[in-house]
């Protein structure tokens, strides 16, 4: 197969001298390898001996990276980060279902539906706007505050709602792209056969759009998957806040690390899928 | 034309932007006729199809579709739209869903007919047009020609009255575009009132009961295709002719 002409590359119609540098590189294929590793084997040697070397490493280590102290707050920082996975996941359907509401709506035509159109446009803008920081502390300690009758009164409930509201609103532009990108005769060929605009939406267009979206709403759970320890500020007791505790208590930083260390082992297999589902969805559509 | 109109387009005006682009239309067809809308790129063909369809909405005029005037206010678009077929030039078919799927969501959906039944008579649809070994494909799967039998059995399965059909052969090979004019033949033979827009004279003149010539969205001529097609009246239309024929198509 190699030498038998140019193989199948993500760039279609690729100019002559592309494929030449192509097939050079597949010729130097195993030099290249060896070169990359010995030269990331001294990247990394130099650099970590540099670090461990220097004066200030063991007040570093003993503050960031003590294994006494990465034991001790484990098992609080893990709780607290099981309290983060499931706030994700709850924030995540509900802003799935709410964004394409949102989306659908900004989709429809026709004059009856200017008002909800533009109510949804407001919607976005503003949420948009707004620092979710900002939402969250309004949300998670306003509307407790306010003493409503008949209303949840639990921050934990209005700080993902805050989540919820904004990050709807960045994800309904996201479905908007993908209900756009769909050819306008698709929409036409589904009144044509007699469905309505709803119908048209629910079994034309929504399912090709959320198909093109895939990589994008990806991407924003691995966005929102961080963002849910912004209610912390609330008190809450998720990743974040325990780390916080521990930290406050003994004055050494560890803690937090061993809640980044949680949250890069959900985050990096997320954006590695992401990138591969993008990849092959590339090559799928040029085969196609 | 003693027979009562199927379809009737009167006074018909319509504007893009303030560019006219269908000026002063008339047109009648009788029930079983196959009218053929030819004229140059941009002359308003495709247009005129989709304003009988209502996709899209005229200026001024009116038009009748047994008798009735579907053009007035308050009159349900998606109902009107059940009695009649239309198929286009290209991306007709959901690519997301499988042949069958493709031909049963409108009966399905539109007109609550049972899955089973709906997929009873989809594949006697298939059959007939040669299309029973596919039913489970996906549209990227078959030929432009296969794509476009299909959008045509789809139309078919709400049961038109009236099929309407925007050059369905020109984005295809021309090997393939006999096994979509066949399909069309076989139409006409079942009596099918058809409106066809098309490139293709050789086969306009073959099946048309009559042919209208479209130029700057005005009808310049009609009447049978032997008339207009060895004794057009109009200059323009002679012009149009000579064109075609240059260019071997007729
Ligand atoms: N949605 C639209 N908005 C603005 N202008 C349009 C629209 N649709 C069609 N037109 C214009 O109307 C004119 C007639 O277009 P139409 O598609 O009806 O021509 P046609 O006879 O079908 O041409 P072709 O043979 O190329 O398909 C063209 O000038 C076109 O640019
Ligand atoms: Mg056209």
């Amino acid at each position: 197969m190699i030498g038998s002409g140019p193989p199948a590359v993500d760039v279609p119609g690729a100019a002559p001298p592309e494929t030449r540098w192509r097939s050079l590189t597949t010729e130097q294929g195993a030099r290249g390898a060896l070169i990359a590793a010995a030269s990331t084997v001294v990247v990394v040697a130099a650099a970590s001996w540099w670090i461990l070397t220097s004066e200030t490493w063991p007040a570093v280590q003993r503050q960031f990276f003590n294994p006494e102290n990465f034991a001790e707050s484990w098992p609080a920082v893990v709780s607290g980060f099981w309290l983060d996975v499931r706030m994700f996941l709850v924030a995540e359907v509900a802003i799935l279902v709410f964004a394409l509401l949102l989306a659908v709506i900004r989709a429809l035509r026709g004059p009856a539906f200017f008002p909800l159109r533009a109510m949804t446009v407001v919607y976005i803008d503003l949420m948009r706007g707004i620092p979710i920081i900002l939402l969250v502390l309004l949300l998670g300690f306003g509307i407790p505050a306010l003493d409503l009758p008949g209303v949840p009164r639990s921050p934990l409930f209005w700080g993902l709602a805050a989540l919820v509201l904004s990050y709807s609103a960045y994800t309904a532009e996201v479905y908007r792209a993908g209900i756009e990108s769909v050819h306008e005769s698709q929409r036409m060929s589904a009144r044509a056969l007699g469905l309505t605009q709803w119908q048209a939406l629910r079994h034309v267009l929504v399912p090709q759009a959320v198909r093109n979206v895939v990589p994008a709403l990806l991407n924003g759970f691995v966005s929102l998957q961080k963002d849910v320890a912004l209610v912390y500020i609330l008190g809450i007791r998720e990743a974040v806040r325990e780390a916080q505790i521990y930290n406050a208590r003994t004055f050494n930083y560890t803690g937090y690390v061993a809640a980044a260390v949680l949250f890069l082992a959900v985050s990096v297999p997320v954006a590695r899928f992401t990138d591969w589902y993008a990849a092959r969805d590339r090559r799928r559509k040029q085969a196609g | 034309m003693t027979a009562v109109a199927k379809l009737e387009v009167r006074a018909v005006s319509k504007a893009f932007d303030g560019k006219p682009v269908l000026v002063d239309v008339n047109l009648a067809v009788a029930e079983h006729d196959v009218v053929c809308l030819i004229g140059s790129s941009g002359s308003g063909k495709s247009t005129l199809l989709k304003c009988i369809d209502l996709l899209v909405p005229i200026d001024t005029g009116e038009i009748i579709l047994d008798g009735r005037v579907i053009t007035a206010r308050g009159v349900d678009a998606d109902a009107v739209r059940h009695g009649i077929g239309i198929v286009f030039q290209a991306f007709n078919l959901f690519p997301h869903l499988t042949v069958l799927d493709n031909i049963t969501l409108s009966p399905r959906r539109v007109h609550r007919m049972e899955r089973a039944d709906a997929e009873q008579r989809a594949r006697s649809l298939l059959y007939r047009f040669g299309l029973v070994d596919k039913e489970a494909d996906y549209p990227d799967r078959l030929s432009g020609g296969q794509q476009q039998r299909v959008a045509i059995v789809r139309a078919l399965a709400s049961q038109p009255a009236l099929m309407l059909l925007d050059e369905i052969t020109s984005a295809l090979d021309p090997e393939l575009v006999a096994e979509v004019l066949n399909v069309v033949r076989q139409l006409k033979d079942d009596g099918m009132t058809m409106v066809i827009a098309t490139h293709e004279m050789g086969f306009a003149r073959e099946v048309a009961d009559r042919v209208c010539f479209l130029d700057g969205g005005r009808i310049l001529e009609h009447g049978p295709p032997a008339e207009i097609f060895t004794n057009p009246q109009q200059e323009r239309t002679q012009r149009f002719l000579q064109r075609i024929i240059e260019a071997g198509r007729l």
